[in-house]
């Protein structure tokens, strides 16, 4: 699940225009409680409140399923051309999903808060910052880039202090529990050899991951949505 | 003489620190610098200390090499990226600035600039290797430095066939390529000790020359930490941080990670009269390096500004 909170009621009425109509996403913001008909409802008040006019609302799921957003918008196209703006209540995805599939202008109520990446449909502590080079053999499970705050690889600073990292907050020191648990597995050895620097280029996506099955069906989907405003 | 020299040389090396300020005004950064003129070999130049931006290391370095003393550059992780790290070790090393101590740094969230994006492409090991690399002649990526290799016309394939190459490279000829005498930190008083060690192994195994440790305040745990080390064959000069204040001991004891100032130095800077805190502190320093002489190879002096008392504390020790 991707979380989210809500954006200031202020920074939303200063960034919207006259007349708005509002996009919710159905998905993760129901579980982050960020979205749904009486988060909705509630941000129809606040816009109300402000002198915006609100021409409607939509709720879809997912808004990352940017054909079935292209289906459901296209039947608000009345609504959509009168709009300047599309308020969307989702993570950063169902934004810049919306701008795309209408071509309108969207603003996000939404903060989409960093949880390194998409960690699964179950996420929990661990984290993957898909560097394109695991290095987990070597670390005992515990992986250094998202768990040491400088994301060091070849073993600590001078920072720690009772297990605790520099930057405080609470914030575990990583390559004491990388440590502490390679000790344990008797595995101290592999944490001798030099790691060299990241190869970043790694994390850049692949074309192909860019262009998917689903993009044809969306490109569809738009034209549809174009078709009905005009 | 340089720092490589001294290390091999001398019994006893001392080694200090300046930390350039926050806008354009040096004139008391290049003061603490004539303070340790003929009094240590060489003086650190700390890199955006503590992440609180000021004047760049580099171009302090190359007033000191101006001013005809030896400098070691600071280079920290922190700031830039493997090509800006590179171009400034090359920047370094027409300038004629061989030592190099290489750092993580501190996290940028300490700083003043907490809102700043942390970079860390190297880290202290890697960048060392990095530092082998260039004056091995190649940058990080394999590519041959520009003059320090000789081109050579290969002659055209016998049968008369397209020839696959047309050039070969000879080298590296090291006259042309640039020379750094690399060092490294540890932080000996570390709890756990295991994994920092294995760090500095690490940091030896890739070029490291020599050692400045974070500040040690109790010879018995250097003692212990130096027997701990001593299958790795480096010279290490223990660190010390000139006391301030008992305040300044407290606030480490409890904020700085590794420093553990122990109770008797912290009723010694309490009890010290006012006004005389500068002489009680060079006491200390001085008493701590004669307890601590004979353990390593020698002291790095960190004055946070006061030289003066850490040049009467070298003096005081009457080691050199």
């Amino acid at each position: 699940m991707i979380l989210t909170e809500r954006k200031p009621a202020d920074e939303i009425i200063a960034g919207v225009g006259d007349k708005v109509f509002i996009v919710g996403c159905c998905g993760c913001p129901i579980g982050a409680d960020t979205g749904g008909p009486e988060r909705l409802k509630e941000l129809k008040a606040e816009l109300e409140s402000a002198g915006k006019t609100c021409l409607g609302s939509c709720e879809i799921d997912f808004l990352c399923n940017k054909a079935l957003v292209g289906i459901r918008l296209a039947r608000q196209a009345d609504k959509l051309a009168a709009a300047d703006t599309l308020l969307v209540v989702s993570c950063g995805i169902g934004v810049q999903a919306v701008g795309n599939m209408t071509d309108g202008f969207v603003f996000p109520a939404l903060n989409t808060i960093s949880v390194g990446g998409y960690q699964g449909l179950f996420p929990s502590n661990e984290r993957c910052q898909e560097c394109g080079d695991c290095m987990l053999g070597a670390t005992g499970g515990l992986c250094p880039i998202v768990l040491c705050a400088k994301s060091l690889v070849n073993g600590i600073c001078g920072g720690e202090k009772d297990g605790k990292c520099e930057v405080g907050d609470g914030r575990p020191c990583g390559w004491k529990m990388i440590y502490d648990r390679c000790k344990e597995l008797g595995t101290l050895d592999r944490l001798k050899e030099f790691m060299a620097p990241l190869d970043h280029s790694k994390q850049d996506i692949p074309k192909e991951l860019r262009t998917t099955i689903r993009w044809a069906l969306e490109c569809e989907a738009a034209a549809d949505v174009q078709e009905e405003k005009e | 003489m340089t720092l490589r020299e001294a290390l091999e040389t001398q019994d006893i090396v001392f080694t200090g620190e300046i930390g350039p300020p926050k806008g354009i005004d040096c004139h008391e950064l290049w003061e603490e610098a004539e303070d340790f003129r003929g009094r240590v070999t060489a003086v650190n130049v700390t890199d955006i200390q503590s992440s609180v931006m000021r004047v760049c290391s580099l171009a302090v370095c190359i007033k000191l090499k101006e001013m005809g003393i030896e400098p070691v550059i600071q280079m920290v992780c922190r700031d830039r990226n493997r090509l800006a790290l590179q171009a400034d070790l090359l920047g370094s090393s027409i300038w004629g600035i061989e030592n190099v101590l290489a750092l993580t740094g501190d996290h940028i969230r300490l700083g003043d600039h907490p809102a700043g994006k942390p970079v860390g492409d190297l880290d202290s090991v890697s960048l060392l290797h990095v530092i082998r690399t260039l004056m091995g002649g190649k940058d990080q990526a394999g590519n041959r430095l520009d003059g320090a290799w000789k081109k050579i016309k290969l002659p055209p394939p016998e049968d008369g066939s397209k020839p696959k190459k047309k050039f070969k490279y000879e080298g590296p000829i090291l006259e042309k390529c640039p020379k750094f005498f690399p060092g490294a930190v540890v932080t000996p008083c570390a709890d756990p000790l295991e994994p920092q060690i294995i760090k500095l192994e690490k940091k030896v195994e890739a070029g490291a020359r020599f050692i400045q440790t974070q500040a040690v305040y109790d010879a018995k745990q250097l003692e212990k930490f130096m027997s701990a080390v001593s299958h790795i064959d480096v010279p290490i000069l223990a660190g010390l941080v000139m006391l301030k204040n008992v305040g300044m001991a407290k606030f480490m004891n409890a904020n700085v990670a590794g420093v553990f100032v122990p109770d008797d130095v912290m009723k010694e800077m309490a009890d010290a009269p006012k006004g005389d805190e500068k002489k009680v502190s060079a006491d200390i320093a001085a008493r701590l390096m004669r307890e601590m002489k004979g353990m390593c190879k020698g002291f790095h002096l960190m004055p946070l500004g006061w030289s003066k008392p850490a040049v009467r504390a070298i003096e005081a020790a009457g080691l050199s």
